[in-house]
């Protein structure tokens, strides 16, 4: 082993900008490889003094127990709003919130599509795993039709609990978006596109052109009752087709 | 140099943000107190003082936006009239678990529900009992006049600096809407960030630096334990609260037979009642708590235990009252009087409320 583990041997390293916290996260979840993702970048753009996290209320309600950066932590849905008054009154510095499905599309929908159609000139991160993992699996917004889920034993039929939100969409209409993309993190090759993203995202920030959003298809095995291979397996058949991935808007 | 204008309350509010250096506000409409956002908009405070003010899409995204202010260390506030703090309840609570500063002023109007634009002081259970889930206080001002609207929106970012805790500035639509004279203070500077880092400490979140670890401004913490700890820490706070921070104000009781407790409009409207009590041979006087919370509970007790009785004259259904009894403790007797709905008691009325209750006897 010793022999191994070299210097040069090294081709993936724990970013300084993690914490040395165990992970909550169950295995197989992409919150924590996002985090990493985000930490990785802050590192290397060198923005760790000046990069304010707003957390969301879900999974990732502790996202600031991992990334070593100011936080805040917001009500359920209301970080748009938390990350419209803190990149305002300290416009010089990068500002981004973090946001699940409930969070961002259900609960949050009006913050997250005014702060948007203000063109706030934030990142807005949406972990798009289909359902409500912190409370146990209940449906979402963007739980597919014919998805089980604890409050659609079922499956979800859209006559009784409504359409699947495709809210991305939706905010790429808006003008004050420059950049709205749906990438994932199952593979990675997905994972270095994701990180491309929201690289970008943060750059778009720094050249003050408005709100950049990027939506990571996600899994979620422990509510999805799967196991993390299958989840991954089962998003790409059932999740892509719905919420295919690429660019909607690059301003 | 003194400045003597008239105003209504409203503008006063917004006059008074500007100068004593408030770096944001955020608001949505609701009638009686749009004047507040209006006048700021039309000063344009962002290109004299770098002030931000920005109309949200509702009072929850306000309120919120106060919070993420708040969190940065921030002089920021809000307004609204009662539906919309009903809405901001739920920002107030996590502001109060998060330990952040911050002014908000209610521009009371009648309720329940929609209700009426008209004012009315139905919200001080809602104000100065919490209103949102958990154990936590609101500090609490009662302006009763125009100069007081200005004066107190300084003395509120004060408090809630000095505590870390959101102010309240419990008004009413009389006193929004009143055009008086009033006398504004000199433009001050608004605070740089190493000024609030000087007086308030480094807990904002204005991004980690090498020399120290990073700040997060939360309210959520699942073990219960700590939690009660927490919760603890809280209640000492308010008991300092309690102890240091008690104002009120006394007129005509020195030689009274009965007492009036009555704040902000009520008070006014009270002030005329005790003239015309007084010349009927009735000696009455008032006691004004200007804090609802911290109640002026012990000077209330020092002149119930001097007089036959006490009367609480709020526009509620009887709310302060609750407070006013458990300060004297049936020491004395305690009634109440109030109109509902908007409508504004007259000083007759309150003599009247004072005759039958306690002279015709
Ligand atoms: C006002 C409020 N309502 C409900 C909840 C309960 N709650 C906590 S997390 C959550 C759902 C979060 O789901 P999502 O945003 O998709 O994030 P995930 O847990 O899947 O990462 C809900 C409903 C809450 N904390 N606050």
């Amino acid at each position: 082993m010793k022999e191994i583990i070299k210097e040069e041997n090294i081709v993936y390293k724990k970013s300084v900008v993690l914490t040395d916290k165990d992970t909550h996260y169950c295995p197989g979840c992409t919150h924590g490889v996002v985090h990493r993702i985000i930490a990785e970048l802050i590192e290397e753009m060198g923005i760790q003094e000046t990069t304010i996290g707003i957390a969301p209320v879900g999974c990732s309600v502790f996202a600031y127990d991992y990334i070593d950066i100011d936080w805040q932590e917001a009500a359920h849905g209301r970080a748009p709003a938390l990350a419209t008054a803190v990149k305002r009154l300290m416009p010089e510095k990068n500002v981004f919130s973090y946001q699940g499905d409930g969070d961002l599309a259900a609960i949050g929908t009006a913050e997250t599509i005014h702060a948007c159609n203000r063109g706030e000139n934030i990142v807005m991160i949406f972990i798009n795993n289909g359902i409500y993992g912190m409370t146990g699996g209940q449906m979402a917004p963007t739980t597919l039709e014919g998805m089980k889920a604890s409050t659609c034993p079922m499956g979800r039929e859209a006559n009784h609990d409504g359409h699947p939100l495709k809210i991305t969409e939706l905010i790429a209409q808006l003008p004050g978006t420059c950049y709205v993309t749906r990438q994932a993190a199952h593979t990675p090759a997905a994972v270095r596109k994701t990180k491309k993203a929201i690289k970008k995202a943060f750059e778009n920030q720094m050249q003050n052109k408005g709100t950049s959003f990027v939506e990571v298809v996600s899994t979620c095995n422990s509510g999805w009752k799967m196991t993390p291979a299958k989840a991954n397996d089962w998003m790409v058949e059932n999740m892509f087709p719905f919420y295919p991935l690429g660019d909607m808007k690059d301003e | 140099m003194k400045e003597v204008k008239l105003m209504k309350g409203n503008e006063a509010i917004a006059h008074a943000a500007i100068r004593c250096g408030t770096d944001g506000y955020f608001g949505y409409p609701i009638t009686p107190q749009s004047e507040i956002m209006e006048t700021l908009m039309a000063e344009q405070p962002w290109n004299s003082t770098g002030m931000v003010v920005l109309q949200a899409e509702s009072e929850i995204a306000s309120i919120n936006m106060v919070y993420g202010g708040a969190g940065c260390g921030k002089r920021v506030m809000t307004s609204s009239s009662s539906p919309g703090v009903s809405l901001m309840q739920e920002g107030l609570t996590y502001m109060a678990g998060a330990e952040l500063p911050c002014v908000v002023v209610n521009v009371v109007r009648g309720g329940p529900g929609l209700g009426t634009i008209q004012p009315a002081q139905s919200d001080y259970f809602q104000t100065v009992k919490g209103g949102g889930h958990g154990d936590y206080k609101l500090i609490t001002l009662a302006p009763s006049s125009v100069q007081e609207m200005a004066d107190f929106v300084e003395d509120a970012f004060d408090l809630a600096f000095k505590y870390r805790n959101p102010v309240m500035i419990l008004s009413d639509g009389a006193i929004g809407q009143m055009m008086e004279k009033v006398e504004l203070k000199p433009q001050k500077p608004r605070m740089t960030e190493e000024e609030l880092i000087e007086k308030y400490g480094d807990w904002a979140t204005t991004g980690k630096t090498k020399n120290r670890k990073r700040n997060i401004i939360t309210s959520v913490e699942l073990a219960s334990e700590e939690m009660e700890q927490f919760n603890n820490k809280l209640q000492a706070k308010y008991k300092k609260v309690e102890e240091n921070e008690v104002r009120y104000e006394t007129f005509m009781c020195d030689d009274a037979e009965y007492l009036i407790v009555a704040y902000g409009s009520s008070a006014r409207i009270c002030q005329k009642s005790i003239q015309l009590a007084r010349a009927k041979g009735i000696k009455v006087g008032l006691l004004r708590p200007i804090t609802l919370f911290p109640f002026p509970s012990k000077p209330i007790l020092e002149l119930a235990q001097r007089v036959k009785g006490v009367l609480s004259v709020e526009m509620s259904a009887g709310q302060m009252v609750e407070d006013v009894r458990l300060a004297i403790n049936g020491a004395v007797k305690v009634e109440h009087f109030g109109r509902l709905g908007g409508i504004i008691p007259s000083p007759g009325e309150v003599v009247t409320a004072l005759e039958s209750n306690f002279i015709g006897e």
